[in-house]
């Protein structure tokens, strides 16, 4: 207000050089202040502390937000009518990859003639179902790509009884009512946490075979879970225990990173 | 009389910038996942000349036993270099840049002759306007390496939601091997992208940053001025 004479002053135009060096102090200073923020925001995802250990462990504690975020995005991809590639049986490996051991050690004490499921129908109410009784219910086999999430597959053949066949049978459907189902190996040493719609797909079988033969005991005899829209990971062997529930059931790669959800 | 000539919209260079550092942590965090199966070669013959990668290489890096923590930061920034894609796609559509971007009928030919002019084969270099033919083609096959990236990362990420671009990639399996691929191609580009930029000098860099270059304008009518610079380059 006290210097209107200043600010009538016709403004000198700048020349060209003036100009240049003005834009290239302006454009090169922003830039170096971007490429700083961004150098230290690198610096600090990449440094931020990992989760608190809980259902989920071992992840940087943003990434993994991001991973539960990105799950429920995809959750709303995903359809029963979304279905695996299944393939004709002559196209199924003969020597079946077994990868893991975890929960079934070859050392370990375990008959599988005395086995039996334990259902959880809930706390203090445990259904216990032979294997003899899943095979008198429908079998179905698949054909199809076994998904790593090192990052192999194989074309495996497995039979057995589709997971929602059996919670018909048994009268389960109040718990399939549930958002999660957990499993467990009977000595607890591996388990995993499936989400309800992954469970009742239509390609998810409790299987008891592989290749039309009983299942040798490296592949989970006598029941092993084949859930197509997960990595093998959630593909539990021996299965000794069944749960529900509406919070996620712990699972054992979950707990060491790996994303909770896991799904194809 | 030295003026400023507008050169790279504020558009380009904010998704070219954005762009590397995305891409390179795509490309690191896709190593630590890619480490967990490391099966692919080159083999010619019953030969292996090349494994990808040799141990000196994941060590250096250290690489081995991050599958887990590849994977979450992969899954994080596949959205981020998704969205930039996008949005630079967009971006010249709507603007209309993609003019002179893609390549034009004579542009393979004229690309040759750039290849040749570059490698100081032929003398004389062929006319351009902002991107000569070679880099027209460049420029648009690295947006379409990036569809692809995509296509076969989501392939590869979900395949039995997404079981048509399995198809639609030739299988898992495949999608897997293309996926790998067209990261080899980033790497590719990239080197050569460097050396040329080098070369081209500090004149050509500049704008990238700036938005602007300065140029010799002399008061002429207008396509003496166009035969002037096609004279200059």
């Amino acid at each position: 207000m006290n210097t209107p004479k200043k600010n009538k002053k016709p403004k000198k135009e700048l020349t060209v050089e003036q100009r240049v060096t003005r834009r290239n102090f302006i454009s090169f200073g922003v830039f170096a202040v971007l490429a700083g923020g961004a150098y230290e925001g690198w610096r600090w995802l990449y440094k931020s502390p990992d989760e608190v250990a809980g259902t989920t462990g071992g992840a940087h504690k943003p990434l993994r937000r991001a991973l539960n975020k990105t799950e429920l995005f995809f959750r709303r991809v995903f359809s029963d009518n979304h279905l695996v590639k299944t393939y004709p049986k002559s196209m199924a490996a003969k020597r079946v990859r077994v990868n893991s051991d975890i929960g079934i050690e070859a050392g370990k004490k375990f008959d599988p003639a005395a086995w039996k499921l334990q259902v959880i129908k809930k706390p203090g109410d445990v259904l216990q179902v032979t294997l003899d009784d899943l095979k008198k219910l429908p079998k179905t086999e698949i054909v199809f790509d076994f998904k790593c999430v090192e990052g192999w597959d194989q074309i495996q053949h497995w039979g057995g009884v589709k997971f929602s066949d059996f919670i018909s049978h048994y009268g389960l459907t109040d718990q399939a009512k549930m958002q999660y189902v957990g499993m467990e190996t009977p000595d607890k040493g591996y388990y995993i946490g499936l989400d309800m719609p992954s469970a009742m797909h239509p390609q998810t079988i409790l299987a008891y075979e592989v290749n039309d033969k009983p299942l040798p005991l490296e592949h989970g005899a006598p029941l092993r879970l084949i859930v197509t829209v997960k990595y093998g990971i959630k593909n539990l062997k021996r299965i000794g225990a069944i749960s529900f529930s509406n919070t996620r059931p712990r699972d054992y790669w979950a707990e060491q990173g790996y994303d909770y959800y896991s799904g194809l | 009389m030295k003026a400023i000539k507008e050169k790279h919209s504020l558009a380009m260079r904010w998704c070219h910038w954005v762009n590397f550092p995305i891409l390179t942590i795509m490309i690191w965090s896709g190593m630590l996942i890619y480490w967990a199966n490391d099966e692919y070669s080159v083999t010619i013959f019953g030969h292996r000349f090349f494994r990808f990668f040799p141990d000196w290489f994941y060590n250096t890096l250290k690489i081995p036993h991050r599958l887990a923590e590849g994977m979450a930061f992969h899954f994080l920034f596949m959205w981020f270099f998704t969205l930039n894609g996008v949005l630079y796609v967009l971006y010249t559509i709507i603007s209309g840049e993609w003019r002179e971007l893609a390549p034009k009928r004579n542009s393979f030919r004229e690309a040759w002759q750039v290849l040749m002019h570059d490698l100081h084969i032929r003398k004389m270099a062929p006319p351009q306007n902002k991107y000569n033919a070679a880099q027209r083609i460049a420029y648009t096959a690295i947006i379409l390496m990036g569809i692809g990236s995509v296509v076969t990362g989501l392939a590869v990420y979900k395949p039995v939601q997404f079981y048509y671009l399995v198809w639609l990639c030739g299988g898992y399996h495949f999608a897997r091997i293309l996926h790998f691929a067209l990261t080899l191609g980033y790497v590719f580009f990239f080197v050569i992208h460097v050396v040329q930029v080098i070369l081209a000098g500090w004149k050509n860099f500049s704008p990238v940053i700036s938005g602007f270059e300065v140029v010799n304008e002399s008061p002429k009518p207008v396509t003496h001025i166009k035969h002037e610079h096609a004279e200059e380059k």
